[in-house]
Formats: C-alpha cells, structure tokens, sequence
C-alpha cells in the first residue's frame, strides 16, 4: 500500500514496528514505532507519558515527510 | 477429445501489425502453432480447429471479440482451450488471459496459455489459468510447445499436475499438501547447512519479488500542508458498518473525521493478527487522529485530509495490497491531499 500511494508521488511515512518488512515492501520513508499491538502508544507508561511519546513519534513522521531522502530512510529518533 | 485452438493475426498466418484489426475468424484445422501442438498429442486429441483474432480488434472490441469467440469455442465442441503462446507480446498476451478466463468461468472449459514472465498477461490470469513459461520471442516455440502439449493431455484426463517447477508453469499461489520422507525439522537443518557451506539450497518459501518506487519530493512547508491518515491495523467505527474482514481484507474502508478530535473508543479493531485490547482502549494508538489535530492546533501541519482510510494487513494478499495502495492513493492524489502518514501493525 505505501509503495502504491507513493507512486502517485505523494510523500508517505511507514510507521511500522517490523521494519525490516517495511523496508522488503518499499517504503521509503520509514518511522520504527513501539510495538505491533500498539504502533503509537505504549499502554505501560502513565497518560502523561504516554502522551509525550505518541507526540514525539508523530511529529518525527510529519517532519519525515518534510525531508528529502534519496534512499529508503529510517527515522530514529 | 478435441482441442481448439486460439492465436492472433500474426500467427495465424494473416498478417502483421497491418492486420491486427481484423474479427475473430473460426477455421477448422491446425494453423501455426497449433500444427505443431498437434502433433505433440500423441493422437490422444486433435485439433478441432483454430480461431484467429487481430490483437488490437480484441484488446480494444473486448466485449464483441469474447461474445464471438466464446460461441466458436462452444460451437466448435472442443473440450480445452489452447492459446498462444504470446511469449512477451503484450496485446496477445493479454488476449489470451482474457479469453482463458472468460472460457474457464463461462464455459467451465480448462485452458492453458503460454507466456514470458514479463508479459503483462501473465498477472492478469495466473491465479486463474495454467500460464506455460516460455522465453521472450516465438525463437522458444519448439520448447514452449511440448510444455503446453503436457500439461494440456494432463487437463484433458484430469490428472493432477506435477508442481510448477516440474511441469514448466507459473506458480499460482495456492498452498497443496504434498507429502515428505523428511519432517520440516529435519529439511531445515538440511537447508542450512547446505547454506552455510554455500552450497545451493532450493526455498519452500519463496519470497514475493518487490518492485522499488523512487522517495517522493518532501513536502516544502509542513504549515501549509494537508496530511492523511491510512492504517492497516483494522481500525473501523464501531460496528464496523462496511465488513471489513479481520484477516485476508478483501477491501478497504474510508470514514469522514473532520469533525472529531480523536478516535477514541468509538473506533475499535477488527485486525485478527495481534492483542486487540491496547487499540480498543485507545484507537489512536493505532491511527493518531488525537495528535495529528494536536499539531493542526500548533501549526506544524496545515490541516488533516477530511476521510480516513483503514483496512486490515493480516494474511491480505500483495495483490490485494497493491491494489488498495493504487486505489487509496488516487483518490489522495485527486483531493490534493500533500503527504500520507501510514502505520501497520
């Protein structure tokens, strides 16, 4: 799916847990998120917490979009 | 038993490119390729008759050229399909996937073609229809013919076929029991060694082979633009009003949040493939709607695209996968919206 939409030339952030397979499938712009049940999230932390790393990730992955890349990229933060 | 046979204008001995307009044409006796399919037979079938069609009256009359031609199938009493091989021609190729489809499913005749694994035919029916490989050009015939022959004698007295390797066709990936003398374990071990010590090693698991996409053009100003939201976690509405199923998804489903802050609990799971509890406390922690708006809020981002889309990854076929990406992704593209962000679980 993200290679498809890219290929209409819009920019596209992968926020996937197994990067590996983000990476078979060809994403380019690849953003490692948590866990499989909870890309965004992490349930063990407090609300507040939490919030602060659903925060960061997101906006680390809009600023991905932002960012020119030449080569599959993983965005860490 | 009988066989008809179905070429294009070329090999049918009409003409080239200048006649590729003309009608399908029924005659009844072997023509080209189907002289020398004949004799592969063994005298266990003949040849019923061919039918000639011009690629481009088929490709671009689809309707007319299949209404015709299936009742020259029909009329003629054969009991297979044979068409081509179309080796890398495009136009045949995709001829000859349309007319075994449309033969099989209408007809419920069985089929074989023959094509080159890059001919655009060849993803149109494989799932479908026993693809014979062949080479690139018609300099292949005398080995694509034999191989076709085989596996049509097979068809004919229904016997089962030998695997895709064995028997020279496409793999149509479909799972079959098939049974051992060594259990997996065993095989494995077997296979890594044989790796280790950089010998050759035959897969049983092929991978799929990817195709590359050069990175799209980065977004210039964040501030301005318009983000859309995709998952392939199964994120859906309560209820989940389209029936997107939770595991080999057979499509995908689009829902209007311009008017909510987050997703909440008013959207839950139907992905079948992890622990359901953690999204369905919190959708967002699947599909981040809540902090998406967050920076709406702030600026970072100009606004967020009106639908979000979702459908479910576990065990869906690429085939499937590509087609939503294409599906979902040009109606992104049309609504202008300026970059995608996509988590999968």
């Amino acid at each position: 799916m993200v290679k498809e939409i890219e290929r209409y030339g819009l920019p596209i952030v992968h926020l996937a847990t197994i990067t590996t397979i983000s990476e078979s499938v060809g994403a380019n712009r690849i953003v490692p998120t948590v866990a499989i049940p909870y890309p965004v999230g992490n349930p063990s932390l407090d609300s507040k917490d939490e919030h602060e790393l659903r925060k960061e990730l997101v906006l680390r992955a809009v600023k991905a979009l932002g960012t020119s890349i030449d080569e599959p990229t993983q965005f860490e933060k | 038993m009988k066989i008809i046979y179905y070429v294009n204008q070329f090999f049918g001995q009409i003409g080239g490119e200048d006649q590729a307009g003309i009608a399908p044409q029924f005659t009844e006796k072997a023509v080209g390729p189907a002289m020398g399919f004949e004799g592969l037979l063994k005298g266990e079938a003949q040849i019923a008759g061919t039918i000639i069609c011009g690629d481009n009256y088929f490709n671009e009359n689809k309707d007319e050229a299949l209404e015709a031609i299936l009742k020259m199938v029909k009329d003629s009493g054969a009991d297979l399909l044979v068409a081509g091989p179309a080796f890398n021609a495009g136009r045949y190729g995709m001829a000859c996937a349309e007319l075994c489809k449309a033969v099989q499913e209408e007809l419920a005749l069985p089929c074989i073609t023959g094509m080159y694994e890059e001919n655009p035919g060849l993803s149109e029916c494989r799932s479908e229809v026993i693809v014979a490989k062949t080479g690139n050009s018609a300099a292949d015939m005398r080995k694509a013919l034999p191989v076709m022959a085989n596996l049509a004698l097979k068809l004919l007295k229904k016997e089962n076929l030998a695997l895709p390797e064995v028997d020279g066709y496409f793999a149509q990936g479909r799972r079959l029991t098939v049974f051992s003398d060594k259990r997996g374990s065993q095989r494995a071990v077997e296979m890594l060694l044989r790796r280790l010590g950089n010998e050759d090693f035959v897969t049983e698991l092929p991978m799929p082979v990817f195709d590359q996409v050069a990175p799209a053009a980065a977004i210039a100003d964040l501030s301005k633009a318009t983000i859309a939201l995709v998952t392939s976690g199964g994120i859906v509405p309560h209820g989940n009003p389209d029936h997107i199923q939770s595991a080999s998804a057979q499509k995908w489903g689009k829902y209007d949040v311009s008017g909510i802050d987050a997703l909440k609990d008013d959207y839950f799971t139907v992905h079948g493939g992890y622990d359901p509890v953690y999204a369905n406390e919190q959708a967002d922690r699947v599909a981040p709607l809540d902090i998406l708006n967050e920076l709406k809020r702030e600026g970072v981002i100009g606004d967020i695209y009106t639908y979000f889309y979702t459908t479910t990854g576990t065990g869906t076929s690429v085939a499937n996968s590509v087609t939503f990406g294409s599906e979902i992704g040009k109606e992104l593209k049309e609504a202008g919206v300026d970059g995608v962000l996509l988590t999968s679980t």
